[in-house]
């Protein structure tokens, strides 16, 4: 080598610390580190001398007060006497009572949207069209509050719209007709049991014997359909046996000043879910749509061409792949129904926004009430998302 | 002659030519189920429509939201200070135009839908009534000179060429503070309180810095959560998917009662700024994630390429990488924008009027006490259209933008 030849990369001596990048990789970390706590710093002290001048440093001992205000509609026991603490489970409750009942009718919408999106009916695609593009263009909140003013139109509960006999609106809710336990339900529930067991047999044994022979196979749809078809004997049996169905629709029927049988929800409630639902299907809807394009025309050809049936060729190679592209999206959508469900502060649904604002108002506490409040929606999202990404990772593509 | 012979003759494929009769066969009527659906749906839409427009005809209410259209578009901004939304929307306009006109394509697009939202809004302005003291030009005569400042800018900018590029692009960036400084006065203009803007100006300024002001922001993060430095990296996805887990409603919340205690010695910010930091720092966390999509989707080549060719991280980043991902993003973030649109209503609940809760002040004014049912129904109608003509539009230029990148990709 001659002597002039320049030094080699290697040559860790040559290379000043000031460019070595791991070295400013290390600097810059630590900058970033410190500039963040400081500012973090800051505005905490601040905040805390500010808190402590008007004498309402953070506390959480207001949990345990009680709340003295009133919650139009609880899922469990409350009333004013009882604590922030127990009106802020209550608010959590509510907001996982309507995001949970949404998001299961919000799908069935959307599946039936975005099949319409595709359909080979021109009109039941365009209806889907115009439905698809008036409701997503608007905002939420106006539509929740449109859907709020509607309601107030309603009736007195003594002339309430009557729909079909099962489900009546009138100016303090809408009451329905409801599932009911009868005498013989108890009877009912130990073959309702019996085949959920006989299920997880079934789904136990398929699968070792799919382990045995080390071969991949569906067993739980099989599993869903036995337990489903055990319960519905047993539904039938119970009839003939007792003579009554174990399971009643108990009919609201008017008396003088309110419904008998049946279940009423509050307005707020009605409305904020209609509202939740019809918003959300539509991005439901456009997700399904997409996720069924995405499978290629090939798919479909290649498995007519084997042999399978429409319906097996829908079942078993159209679904399972689109399901694939549909189920990201879906979360973030479910995560958006919840979220949005917040709006619900408008129209004077008691939810856990709702109810956590009132606290605030009440105790001034707004620092602790809004850690509980983001503690609150992240663990719900989080939540969520845990389990889709697992549902996600079960039903993805095993490559090699 | 042989060049002759061996030239294909092509013909068009022939058009298949199908009667009312088969269409309505094959489209409507091809199966059982589908005659159902056919009967059932027209039965439906039949219904609807002829309820919607005879309501529509004899709904007492349109008054309410027509002799208010002053409240709805600028709430209780001063009568004679007018002029001001007016050329803050002419300068934008202008900038428009000349942008139009020197790089077209897409940006001709936003320009179109610029116009064409503004041709609406100038038809709603018909029916703005002369107030005592107002200083606004008369609604057709302002659409006109938007029409002329647009299509003049776009032949002034093509004639010109490439000498305006600079000067427009300063233009743009000064365009915001050069909006907000219009609106609110200060130098030489009486102040405008910002408790006094409200209604569609409010709306849209919302939106507008939410995309504008989190754009650095964004960007920033973006880079962040792809960074190699495990510190930098933790602190983006911690922002990132802290304020992607809450709602937008406890964000506002949040930097209405937060954000005053935050400073030292208990200065009072105005509350609209608050409403603006809030929307900015959520609106960043979305545009990071639009933005880390844009930079996924550029081949890991474009980088091993630029680093062979002797750029460092940082000009690889802000010469290769950036620009290849904000343009492939651009249609998401005008979708963002559209969603930030919509949700900016949601400021209602912390006390701004915005063009929803101008409207909802409107039904509560005691003259419509007397009109049964109230003025609701009429007015939201007239609020949802103006959203609906916004997204829709903006939607729409969106999925032009988005074609045209697919196809230049071929």
């Amino acid at each position: 080598m001659a002597a002039g030849s320049p030094p080699l990369p290697s040559d860790k001596g040559t290379i000043p610390f000031y460019r070595d990048t791991r070295i400013i990789a290390i600097i810059v970390q630590i900058v970033f580190a410190i500039a963040v706590i400081a500012l973090l710093w800051y505005l905490y002290s601040n905040m805390m001398n500010g808190l402590r001048q008007a004498n309402l440093l953070p506390t959480f001992a207001f949990l345990s007060v009680p709340a003295g205000f009133p919650i139009a509609e609880s899922v469990i026991p409350y009333d004013p006497s009882m604590t922030y603490g127990r009106a802020f489970v209550v608010g959590i409750l509510n907001t996982v009572r309507v995001a949970g009942i949404g998001i299961v009718l919000a799908t069935i919408l959307g599946l039936i949207l975005g099949i319409a999106r595709l359909s080979d009916n021109w009109l039941l695609r365009n209806v889907a069209l115009v439905y698809v593009e008036i409701v997503r263009n608007v905002p939420l909140l106006l539509q929740l509050i449109f859907w709020f003013s509607l309601t107030r139109l309603f009736p007195r509960i003594q002339e309430s719209i009557d729909i079909g006999g099962l489900l009546y609106l009138h100016n303090r809710g809408a009451t329905l007709a409801w599932p009911q336990a009868a005498n013989d339900f108890d009877t009912w529930m130990v073959w309702v049991y019996g085949g959920i067991a006989c299920g997880i047999i079934y789904y136990t044994i398929r699968r070792i014997q799919f382990a045995r022979r080390d071969r991949p196979g569906v067993a739980m749809p099989q599993a869903f359909l036995i337990a489903v078809g055990v319960a519905f004997i047993g539904f039938f049996t119970t009839y003939f046996v007792y003579g009554a169905w174990p399971v009643s629709l108990s009919i609201p029927e008017l008396q003088r000043f309110n419904f008998v049988g049946g279940i009423t929800v509050t307005n707020s409630f009605a409305a904020l879910l209609v509202g939740l639902v019809i918003y959300t299907a539509v991005f439901i809807g456009e997700i399904v749509r997409s996720g069924i394009l995405a499978v290629s025309k090939g798919q479909r050809e290649a498995a007519r061409a084997l042999g399978l049936t429409p319906g097996q060729t829908m079942r078993l190679v159209i679904l399972p792949q689109a399901l694939r592209v549909i189920i990201p999206p879906l979360t973030s959508q479910y995560l958006n129904l919840t979220k949005n469900s917040s709006l619900a502060v408008a129209i004077a649904y008691p939810d856990l926004f709702y109810v956590a604002s009132t606290i605030n108002n009440q105790t001034g506490q707004a620092v602790p009430v809004i850690l509980m409040l983001m503690a609150s929606y992240l663990s719900v999202s989080l939540l969520t998302s845990l389990f889709m990404n697992w549902y996600n990772r079960r039903i993805q593509l095993v490559e090699r | 002659m042989a060049t002759e012979v061996s030239r294909p003759t092509s013909r068009r494929a022939p058009r298949q030519q199908i009667g009312l009769i088969e269409w309505l066969r094959t489209n409507l009527f091809s199966t059982w189920y589908n005659v159902i659906i056919t009967v059932v749906l027209l039965y439906i839409i039949v219904q609807t429509v002829t309820s919607f427009v005879s309501w529509m005809v004899t709904a007492p209410g349109w008054p309410a939201a027509f002799t208010n259209i002053k409240l709805l578009l600028t709430w209780t901004y001063p009568v004679d200070q007018l002029w001001r939304p007016q050329a803050a929307m002419a300068l934008v306009m202008l900038l428009l135009g000349l942008s139009s006109g020197l790089w077209g394509g897409i940006v001709r697009m936003v320009a179109l839908g610029a116009a064409a939202i503004s041709v609406g809004l100038g038809v709603v302005a018909f029916t703005f009534p002369d107030l005592p003291g107002q200083t606004s030009l008369p609604g057709w005569l302002f659409m006109f000179i938007c029409a002329v400042l647009l299509v003049g800018g776009d032949q002034v900018a093509r004639l010109i060429g490439n000498k305006v590029r600079w000067p427009l692009i300063i233009a743009w960036l000064l365009a915001y503070p050069a909006v907000i400084l219009i609106l609110r006065g200060g130098i030489g203009l009486p102040v405008v309180e910002t408790k006094l803007w409200g209604g569609l100006i409010l709306t849209l300024i919302l939106a507008v810095s939410g995309i504008v002001l989190s754009f650095p922001l964004g960007v920033l993060l973006a880079l962040g959560r792809r960074s190699s430095l495990p510190v930098i990296r933790t602190f983006c996805v911690l922002y990132i998917e802290l304020i992607r887990g809450v709602p937008l409603v406890t964000v506002l919340f949040m930097g209405a009662l937060l954000l005053p205690l935050f400073l030292p010695g208990g200065e009072s910010i105005d509350a609209l700024v608050r409403a603006v930091i809030a929307v900015t720092l959520f609106s960043a966390a979305y545009l990071a994630e639009n933005v880390r999509g844009g930079l996924q989707s550029i081949p890991k080549g474009q980088v091993e390429a630029a680093r062979a060719l002797g750029l460092n991280v940082v000009q690889t980043t802000l010469l290769i990488t950036l620009p290849q991902a904000l343009r492939a993003v651009v249609p998401v973030l005008v979708g963002q924008f559209i969603a930030l649109f919509k949700d900016t209503s949601l400021v209602v609940i912390i006390g701004l009027v915005d063009l929803l809760g101008a409207a909802q002040n409107i039904v509560g004014q005691p003259e419509w006490l007397g009109i049964p049912g109230g003025v609701w129904r009429e007015t939201f109608l007239v609020i949802a259209a103006i959203y609906w003509v916004f997204s829709f539009t903006m939607s729409r230029i969106s999925k032009r933008i988005e074609d045209q990148i697919a196809r230049s990709r071929h």
